[in-house]
């Protein structure tokens, strides 16, 4: 009879998934996730496409802030990078866009490293702020040099073809999205199962020991910002392709705060609950435009303030959630999921 | 020797009775507070140092000194690793940890959401040599890394005894747990040289016993020297070869454990007088394993 499950080799007992009932669980998922679009409907799939691009820019997000303890307000501006770069090359030089791709994502690496120099001397709220300028003369630079990206007038960028294919219709995105989302997820495990992950762990979990242990400050602080910059410069250039229309107000400050919720609602650190947190905020907005739409025709006097209970409805769902669970979904999944492994013995 | 280690724990390339640690004469203040004045000192390969002295004395910040969070106005730390000699004032601590200095610290200063395996891995951190990319795609040589640096810290919690915690969250373990791997993290640095500030602080006396074996294992089994700040004269007269005494700053005395328990200058800066009675005078005739 089996009583448990006892690793014999420490590549086993170190694998990402360690028991049957994790590697079932996983294959389920990657097999939901290959056959979803089949079954989906456009709407649906705009909102799959959605979540896999959040996805992509939580994760960044959540190596930066959830595992290496750098709060950043410049998200917005850094997917602004992104997507202007991808955009641009390919209005501009005519590049194809998984070339437009790859080059914006690098670009915004370095753009994120550059601004992540002060994080050397400032910490939590003094480097929130910090971030928040970059924000601000990123989209400030976006805005104001008409001549490269066109100020505020939208930036129109080419159908991505692949074989005649046109990639951004949803079913078609679909794949390069999801695909560019496992792989972005992948990477981040493996990242932090090896040195440069612990030591992203250990700047946020005790600076100084981590400098006495031999980690070099100021490499793995801007690494950090380089790294996660990459994966939101990936979400933000997969967003032009995706809309094909690059705009300033996509990337404003509100994105930014939205992207932290996202990570704070799924949790903090953890690649599982930035994909939560991305569905999360994905989902619960159409959620509610859904409800309101439904609502509207049953009580036709609210229609005029309708906008605000949806508001009003969607940070009313995020304080409680904080409140009740501040660890986040992922840690509600773990719950869950310990309450199966131990159940009827719960003690 | 009662256990096997596959992995040697000690990188120094020092033979026993060398001089590994030199401090010379050095300053420290912190504006108009001097916190050393003119400490010189010599730790040796392979001893047990111990530096005591009432609260304030300096000793924390000797410690932070040499391990680079401090930096002394003047003097000199010169560390020797057997290919060269190395001025440690003024050097970065994650280059001074490269040449195999570790430490703990005294407030526990652990990370606290690591499991203890990952806090021991961290400690290897130095040692680890795969490239960002090999490491973002793990199977290969970074997979290899990491297992070979697995064997080795399962060498280290079997020393300290900490099998059945291994992967448990740091945060939630027991204080006297903490302390044991906290010590396990520096040990796996495979230092050259190992300083611990205060490391049975506020532990009972069966942990303390447990934590001077663990200690002597290190420094006799594995030949690491150890530069150890402690309060419990006890364990510090029964573990060390030699016992620095600092009082406001300076060094007052140097010798051996039976040396500095008669030193009239210690008597002094601990009670305050010279006609009491030193505290543990009466007690075992030194020795290291009484």
């Amino acid at each position: 009879m089996v009583s448990g499950v006892f690793h014999t080799s420490y590549e086993s007992d170190m694998a990402l998934r360690r028991t049957p009932a994790q590697k079932i669980r996983i294959a389920l998922f990657i097999l939901f996730i290959l056959v979803f679009p089949f079954f989906a409907n456009k709407y649906t799939l705009t909102l799959a496409n959605q979540i896999a691009i959040a996805t992509i820019g939580a994760i960044g997000l959540n190596i930066l802030t959830g595992y290496t303890g750098q709060i950043s307000l410049g998200q917005g501006g850094f997917m602004a990078v992104g997507a202007y770069t991808a955009g641009l090359l390919t209005v501009r030089l005519g590049m194809p866009w998984w070339l437009s791709i790859i080059i914006a994502s690098l670009v915004t690496a370095v753009v994120g490293a550059i601004f992540g120099i002060p994080s050397l001397r400032l910490k939590g709220l003094y480097l929130a702020i910090a971030t928040l300028a970059a924000q601000e003369i990123i989209l400030w630079t976006v805005t104001h040099w008409k001549g490269l990206t066109g100020g505020v007038e939208a930036l129109v960028v080419p159908d991505p073809r692949l074989f005649g294919l046109r990639l951004n219709a949803d079913f078609n995105f679909y794949w390069l999205a999801w695909a560019l989302a496992g792989i972005t997820a992948l990477v981040t495990l493996n990242l932090f199962r090896t040195h440069y992950g612990r030591a992203f762990i250990a700047i946020r979990d005790q600076d100084i020991a981590a400098e006495v242990m031999g980690v070099n400050l100021f490499r793995y602080k801007l690494l950090a910002f380089a790294i996660s910059s990459f994966f939101v410069g990936v979400s933000g250039a997969l967003l032009a392709h995706y809309r094909s229309i690059v705009t300033w107000e996509r990337f404003t400050l509100d994105v930014s705060v939205l992207y932290l919720a996202m990570i704070i609602i799924g949790g903090m650190g953890s690649v599982s609950g930035s994909l939560f947190g991305a569905s999360f905020m994905t989902l619960l907005p159409a959620f509610l435009t859904n409800m309101g739409r439904a609502l509207r025709k049953v009580f036709p006097a609210i229609n005029a303030i309708m906008p605000f209970i949806q508001e009003a409805t969607f940070g009313l769902v995020i304080i409680l959630f904080l409140i009740l669970e501040p660890e986040g979904l992922k840690k509600l999944w773990e719950d869950i999921k310990d309450y199966f492994r131990l159940w009827p013995f719960s003690y | 020797m009662l256990r096997g280690f596959r992995h040697p724990l000690n990188s120094s390339r020092l033979k026993p009775g060398e001089t590994q640690l030199q401090v010379q004469n050095v300053h420290l203040s912190f504006g108009g507070v001097a916190a050393l004045t003119g400490v010189t000192l010599e730790v040796k390969q392979s001893e047990i140092f111990a530096i005591i002295g009432p609260n304030g004395a300096g000793k924390t910040s000797l410690l932070n000194s040499i391990s680079g969070l401090y930096k002394p106005q003047s003097g000199h730390i010169i560390f020797h690793d057997g290919r060269g000699s190395h001025e440690l004032i003024g050097m970065k601590p994650h280059k001074i940890a490269r040449l195999g200095i570790a430490r703990s610290f005294q407030n526990i200063e652990l990370f606290r959401h690591m499991t203890v395996l990952d806090n021991l891995l961290a400690g290897c951190h130095v040692h680890m040599k795969s490239n960002l990319l090999s490491a973002m795609i793990y199977w290969g040589p970074a997979q290899r890394e990491q297992i070979a640096f697995r064997e080795f810290v399962e060498d280290i919690i079997d020393l300290l005894e900490i099998e059945s915690i291994r992967n448990k969250k740091v945060g939630t373990l027991a204080y006297g747990l903490q302390k044991r791997v906290e010590l396990g993290r520096a040990l796996a640095m495979k230092p050259a040289i190992l300083l611990l500030d205060e490391p049975m602080a506020g532990m009972n006396s069966e942990e303390k016993e447990d934590m001077a074996r663990f200690i002597l294992d290190v420094n006799e089994e594995h030949g690491v020297t150890i530069v150890l700040i402690e309060h419990d004269m006890g364990v510090v007269m029964d573990i060390s070869d030699r016992v620095a005494v600092l009082n406001f700053g300076q060094k007052i005395a140097e010798g051996t454990p039976d040396e500095i328990r008669k030193n009239p200058l210690v008597v002094q800066a601990y009670l305050g007088e010279e006609q009491a009675v030193f505290p543990f005078a009466a007690g075992a005739a030194g020795g290291r394993h009484a």
